[in-house]
C-alpha cells in the first residue's frame, strides 16, 4: 500500500506526534487548580497522562484530514474514483488492536491511580438503612471497618448551607483542616442530593439523604478555598458554598478553641439573604420556590442523631 | 410504459409538489419524514433561543437577566427539547425518509403506526412549551430530573412543571418505541432482493442499531418516569428518603436508558457521515464490513455503561471500577469507526461541497469529543470535572458538534433528493464556517472552565471564571446568528431552487437511483440488487451524467 519513501516519512510523522503530544500532556498540569491535596496530585498525573494520548491520537487523524484537504482535492468535473481498495486486512487489525492496547493501559493507569487514592484515603463508607442493605451485592462490597484517619468532621448539608462540627463539638460554617493530617468527613444530607467539592482537591462525593457518607482526604498545601455543591439542589444552588482553611495544626487547634459553637456568630446564609431580597434581574418569573430553613444548627444534630 | 401508467406518474408528481401534503395526515413515509425534520427543527430554534438567554446570563458573575427559578427551567427546557424534540425525532424523520428508499422498499412496514408515531410529538412538544404558562413555571430540576429535587413543587399544585414534564416525556417515549418497532421490522423484513445485509449501506446499520437500544432501553425510562409521577402527585415513596425509598435507584432507571441515549442520537450522526465520506471523496467506504458491525457493536457495549454518570452517587468501589472497564471498550469500536473514516479520506479525490464540509468538521470535532470521553470514563478524572463545564464542553461536541453537525451534513445531501432542488452552493459554505467557528469557540471554552472547577446549572459565578464564560457566550450568539442563512438558503432554495437531477453527487445507494423527489411508491420497479455498497471505483459512477446540474451545484 505505500512505497518505502512513504514509510519513511509515516515515521518522521509519529515520531512528531509523540514528542509534541507529550509536550502537551506536560502543559496539562497547568490547566488544573493548585493541589491542595495528596490525591490532587495523583490525579493530576492522570490527567497529564490522558492528555498526552489523546493529544496524539486528536492530532495524528485530524493530521490526515488536513493533509487530505491539501493535496487530495479533485477537479470539479473529476468524478473518478480516488483508490479503489475496499479494505486492507493489515491496517483493520492493526487500528482494532491499537485503540484496544490503548484503552487497556489507560484503563489499568486509572486503577492504578484510583487504589492510590484509597491507599489515601477515598473511600466512602456507606451506610445504608434503606431496604437495599439485604441486597447482597452491597454487603458484600460495603466496608464496615472505617479507615483509619487522624481527624474526624462531620458534615451537615441541607438546602442551602453547609455546617461542620468538630470533636470538642464546636460547630461552624467553616471547614477548617490540618495540614498534612487524614482528616475524615462524614457527610450527612438533609433533603436532597448534594455534593462535597473543592477543586482544589479533586475529590468529589455526593451527599445522598438517607445514607451516611465518608470521605477521607489529606490536604497538603495552607491557603483558603472554597467549598463548592456540585449535584443540582434546587433554587439557590449557585450560593451554596463554604469557606475551607488548610492551616497548621496548631493554628486549627487555635482556631477550635477560639471559636465558640455558635449558630449566630458567623451565620450569613446567601440563600437566606437572597430568599428576602432577591437580586434585581432583568426578567422576573415570580415563579414560587423552597424557602431555605433558617439555619439552625442544634436543631439539625438532632434530626441527624436519629437515621 | 402504458400511457396511463405515464400519466399517473405525473399526477403523483404534482401532488409530491403540493405543500399542502405536509400538514396532512399522510402514511407516506416520506411526507412523514419531512414533517418529523421540519418541526424538530423548529424545536431547535426555540432551544438554541434558551440556550442564548442561559448563555447570556452568564455573560457577568452575578445573577441579573432571570431569576433563579426561571433559570433553572431555562436549562431543563433546553437540555429537555434539545435530546427529545430535536436530535432523536430528528433522526427518527430522516431515518424515515431515507430507509425505505436505501434498501428498496415502498414505505416502512406499518404505515398507519408510522404516521401515529409523529403526531404523537406536537402535542407533546406544545404541553411541554405550556409549563411556561403555568403559575410556578416549568420543570426546573434539569432534564435528569433527580429526585428529591423534582419532588419538590412549591405551592402545591397538582399540575406543576414537573407533572407536565414527566407526561410530555412519557408521550415522547410511546411515539419513540412505536417508531422503533416499525424500523426495526423495516429493516428487517422490507429489504429489496438482493439487499444482503451487508449489502446495506452504513446508514440504515446505525438505524437498526440505534432503534433496537430504543427498543432494549427505553422502557427503563418510560418505568422510571412513571414511578417519579407517582411519587410526586400520588404519595408513593419510591425515590423518597424520608420515607423508604432511594433516589439512586431512580439513578439508575434512568441512565440505564439515558446512557444508550447519546448513542441513539449518535449512530444515526456516524451513519450520515459514512454516506458522505465516500460520495466526495470517489473512495469505497474502507472497511465498510467493520464499520458496519463497529455500528452493533458500540450498541451492544454502550447498554453496560450507564454508571459512569453515577461515578460521585454514593456508588461503591466495585462499581466504579467495572463500569471503567465497560466504558472504555466503547473506544474500541468507536475507534474503529474514526479509523475507517480518515482511510476512506486518504488518497481521495475531495469535493468539499457544502455536506462533505459538514461532514468532515463532524467528524474531526468527533475525534475531539471522543477523546474527552475517554477522560471521563477514567474514575479518579471523571471525580473531578464530574457535573462541571468539562462535562457540558465535552457532550456538546459529540450533541452539537458531531451530531447537529452531521444532521446538518445529512440535510444539505439529501436536499435534491427531497425537494428535487439544488440549494445555494454559496450560503451553504458560509453557513458551514459561520458554524464550524464559533461552535469551537463555544464549547471548547467550556472544558478550562470545568479544569478549574466551575459547575454546571449554576446561574451565577465566581469572578475568576469570566474571562473564558464572555468567550463562550460571544461563540454561542454567532452560532445562533449562524442559522439565519441556512434558513434562508433551505426556503429560498425549496421554493426557487434549480431544478436537481436525479443523482447530483453521482453517489451509490438505491435512493439515488429513483426521481428527485421520488414518486409516490419510491420506486417505479423494485430494483434488484447485485453490487457491495459505496461502488465508488465502479465506471458507472465515474462519469459526469449531466454537467448542467454540476455547474449549478457551484
Ligand atoms: C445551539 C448551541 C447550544 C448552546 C449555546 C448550548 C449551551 C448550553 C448551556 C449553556 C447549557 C447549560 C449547562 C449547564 O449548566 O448544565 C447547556 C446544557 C445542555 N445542552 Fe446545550 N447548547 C447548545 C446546543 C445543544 C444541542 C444541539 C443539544 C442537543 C442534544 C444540547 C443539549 C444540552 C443538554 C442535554 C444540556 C444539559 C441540560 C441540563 O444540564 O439539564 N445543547 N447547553
Ligand atoms: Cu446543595
Ligand atoms: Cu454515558
Amino acid at each position: 500500500m505505500f512505497s518505502f519513501f512513504e514509510y519513511v516519512l509515516i515515521a518522521f510523522y509519529v515520531a512528531g506526534l509523540l514528542i509534541v503530544s507529550r509536550w502537551i500532556g506536560q502543559q496539562a498540569f497547568s490547566w488544573m487548580p493548585p493541589q491542595a491535596t495528596a490525591e490532587a496530585q495523583r490525579v493530576d498525573d492522570l490527567f497529564s497522562f490522558l492528555v498526552s494520548i489523546g493529544a496524539f491520537i486528536l492530532l495524528g487523524l485530524v493530521g490526515v484530514i488536513v493533509y487530505a484537504i491539501a493535496f487530495h482535492r479533485a477537479s470539479p468535473e473529476d468524478y473518478s474514483e480516488g483508490h479503489p481498495s475496499r479494505g486492507n486486512g493489515k491496517l483493520e487489525i492493526l487500528w482494532t488492536a491499537t485503540p484496544t492496547l490503548l484503552v487497556v493501559w489507560i484503563a489499568l493507569q486509572s486503577f492504578n491511580i484510583y487504589q492510590q487514592l484509597d491507599i489515601l484515603g477515598l473511600n466512602q463508607i456507606v451506610h445504608l438503612h434503606t431496604p437495599l442493605e439485604s441486597a447482597p451485592a452491597y454487603a458484600a462490597t460495603v466496608s464496615d471497618v472505617p479507615k483509619p484517619a487522624s481527624e474526624t468532621i462531620d458534615v451537615f448539608v441541607k438546602q442551602w448551607d453547609w455546617s461542620f462540627r468538630y470533636p470538642n463539638n464546636v460547630t461552624s460554617k467553616e471547614l477548617h483542616l490540618p495540614i498534612n493530617r487524614s482528616t475524615r468527613l462524614n457527610m450527612q444530607a438533609q433533603d436532597v442530593i448534594h455534593g462535597f467539592y473543592v477543586p482544589e482537591f479533586r475529590l468529589k462525593q455526593d451527599i445522598v439523604p438517607g445514607r451516611k457518607i465518608d470521605i477521607v482526604l489529606t490536604p497538603i498545601r495552607p491557603g483558603k478555598y472554597r467549598l463548592k455543591d456540585s449535584q443540582f439542589s434546587g433554587t439557590y444552588f449557585a450560593l451554596m458554598e463554604a469557606d475551607v482553611y488548610v492551616e497548621s495544626l496548631d493554628k486549627y487547634n487555635q482556631w477550635l478553641a477560639q471559636t465558640v459553637s455558635s449558630e449566630t456568630a458567623n451565620d450569613k446564609n446567601q440563600a437566606v439573604a437572597e430568599n428576602i431580597q432577591p437580586p434585581k434581574t432583568l426578567f422576573k418569573s415570580g415563579w414560587h420556590t423552597i424557602t431555605p430553613p433558617q439555619p439552625a444548627i442544634a436543631n439539625q444534630r438532632k434530626i441527624n442523631n436519629d437515621t | 410504459m402504458t400511457h396511463d401508467m405515464s400519466e399517473a406518474i405525473a399526477k403523483n408528481r404534482e401532488h409530491q409538489n403540493d405543500w399542502r401534503q405536509y400538514f396532512s395526515f399522510s402514511t407516506d413515509h416520506k411526507v412523514i419524514g419531512v414533517q418529523y425534520m421540519v418541526m424538530t427543527f423548529i424545536f431547535f430554534l426555540l432551544g438554541g433561543l434558551l440556550a442564548m438567554i442561559i448563555r447570556a446570563e452568564l455573560l457577568t458573575p452575578e445573577s441579573n437577566l432571570v431569576d433563579r427559578p426561571l433559570y433553572n427551567g431555562l436549562f431543563t427546557m433546553h437540555g429537555t427539547i434539545m435530546i427529545f424534540l430535536w436530535i432523536i425525532p430528528f433522526n427518527a424523520g430522516l431515518s424515515n425518509y431515507l430507509v425505505p428508499l436505501m434498501i428498496g422498499a415502498r414505505d416502512m412496514a406499518f404505515p398507519l403506526l408510522n404516521a401515529i408515531s409523529f403526531w404523537i410529538l406536537p402535542p407533546a412538544g406544545l404541553l411541554l412549551l405550556s409549563s411556561f404558562l403555568l403559575p410556578n413555571g416549568t420543570a426546573q430540576a434539569g432534564w435528569w430530573s433527580y429526585p428529591p429535587v423534582s419532588l419538590q413543587v412549591p405551592g402545591d399544585q397538582f399540575i406543576n412543571g414537573e407533572f407536565i414534564w414527566i407526561v410530555s416525556l412519557v408521550l415522547i417515549g410511546i411515539s419513540s418505541i412505536m417508531g422503533a418497532v416499525n424500523f426495526v421490522t423495516t429493516i428487517f423484513w422490507m429489504r429489496a432482493p438482493g439487499m444482503t445485509f451487508f449489502r446495506m449501506p452504513v446508514f440504515v446499520w446505525s438505524v437498526f442499531s440505534a432503534q433496537l437500544l430504543q427498543l432494549i432501553n427505553l422502557p427503563s425510562l418510560t418505568a422510571a418516569l412513571i414511578l417519579l409521577l407517582l411519587d410526586l402527585s400520588f404519595g408513593t415513596q419510591f425515590f423518597k428518603p424520608e420515607g423508604s425509598g432511594d433516589p439512586i435507584i431512580y439513578q439508575h432507571l434512568f441512565w440505564f436508558y439515558s446512557h444508550p441515549a447519546v448513542y441513539i442520537m449518535a449512530l444515526p450522526a456516524f451513519g450520515i457521515i459514512a454516506e458522505v465520506l465516500p460520495a466526495f471523496s470517489r473512495n469505497p467506504l474502507f472497511g465498510y464490513r467493520s464499520v458496519a458491525l463497529a455500528s452493533l457493536g458500540i450498541a451492544v457495549v454502550s447498554i453496560f455503561v450507564w454508571v459512569h454518570h453515577m461515578f460521585t452517587s454514593a456508588t461503591p468501589d466495585w462499581m466504579r471500577m467495572t463500569f471503567m472497564a465497560t466504558s472504555m471498550l466503547v473506544a474500541i469500536p468507536t475507534g474503529v469507526k474514526a479509523f475507517a473514516w480518515t482511510a476512506t479520506i486518504w488518497r481521495s479525490k475531495l469535493h468539499l461541497e457544502t455536506p462533505m464540509l459538514f461532514a468532515m468538521g463532524g467528524a474531526a470535532m468527533f475525534i475531539f469529543g471522543g477523546v474527552t470521553g475517554v477522560m471521563l470514563a477514567a474514575t479518579p478524572f471523571d471525580i473531578h470535572v464530574n457535573n462541571t463545564y468539562f462535562v457540558v464542553g465535552h457532550f456538546h461536541y459529540i450533541v452539537f458538534n458531531t451530531i447537529t453537525m452531521a444532521i446538518f451534513a445529512a440535510i444539505y445531501f439529501w436536499f435534491p433528493k427531497i425537494t428535487g432542488r439544488m440549494y445555494a452552493e454559496g450560503w451553504g459554505k458560509l453557513h458551514f464556517w459561520l458554524t464550524f467557528i464559533p461552535a469551537n469557540i463555544t464549547f471548547f471554552s467550556m472544558h478550562p472552565l470545568g479544569l478549574q472547577g466551575m459547575l454546571r446549572r449554576i446561574s451565577s459565578y465566581d469572578p475568576q471564571y469570566q474571562g473564558w464564560n464572555v468567550i463562550a457566550s460571544l461563540g454561542s450568539f454567532l452560532l445562533g446568528a449562524s442559522t439565519l442563512p441556512f434558513i434562508a438558503n433551505i426556503v429560498g432554495s425549496w421554493l426557487y431552487g434549480a431544478k436537481a437531477v436525479d443523482n447530483p453527487w453521482h453517489a451509490t445507494g438505491l435512493e439515488w437511483t429513483t426521481s428527485s423527489p421520488p414518486p409516490r411508491d419510491n420506486f417505479e420497479e423494485i430494483p434488484v440488487v447485485n453490487r457491495p455498497p459505496y461502488d465508488y471505483g465502479d465506471p458507472k459512477y465515474s462519469f459526469v451524467e449531466n454537467s448542467d446540474n454540476a455547474e449549478s451545484n457551484r
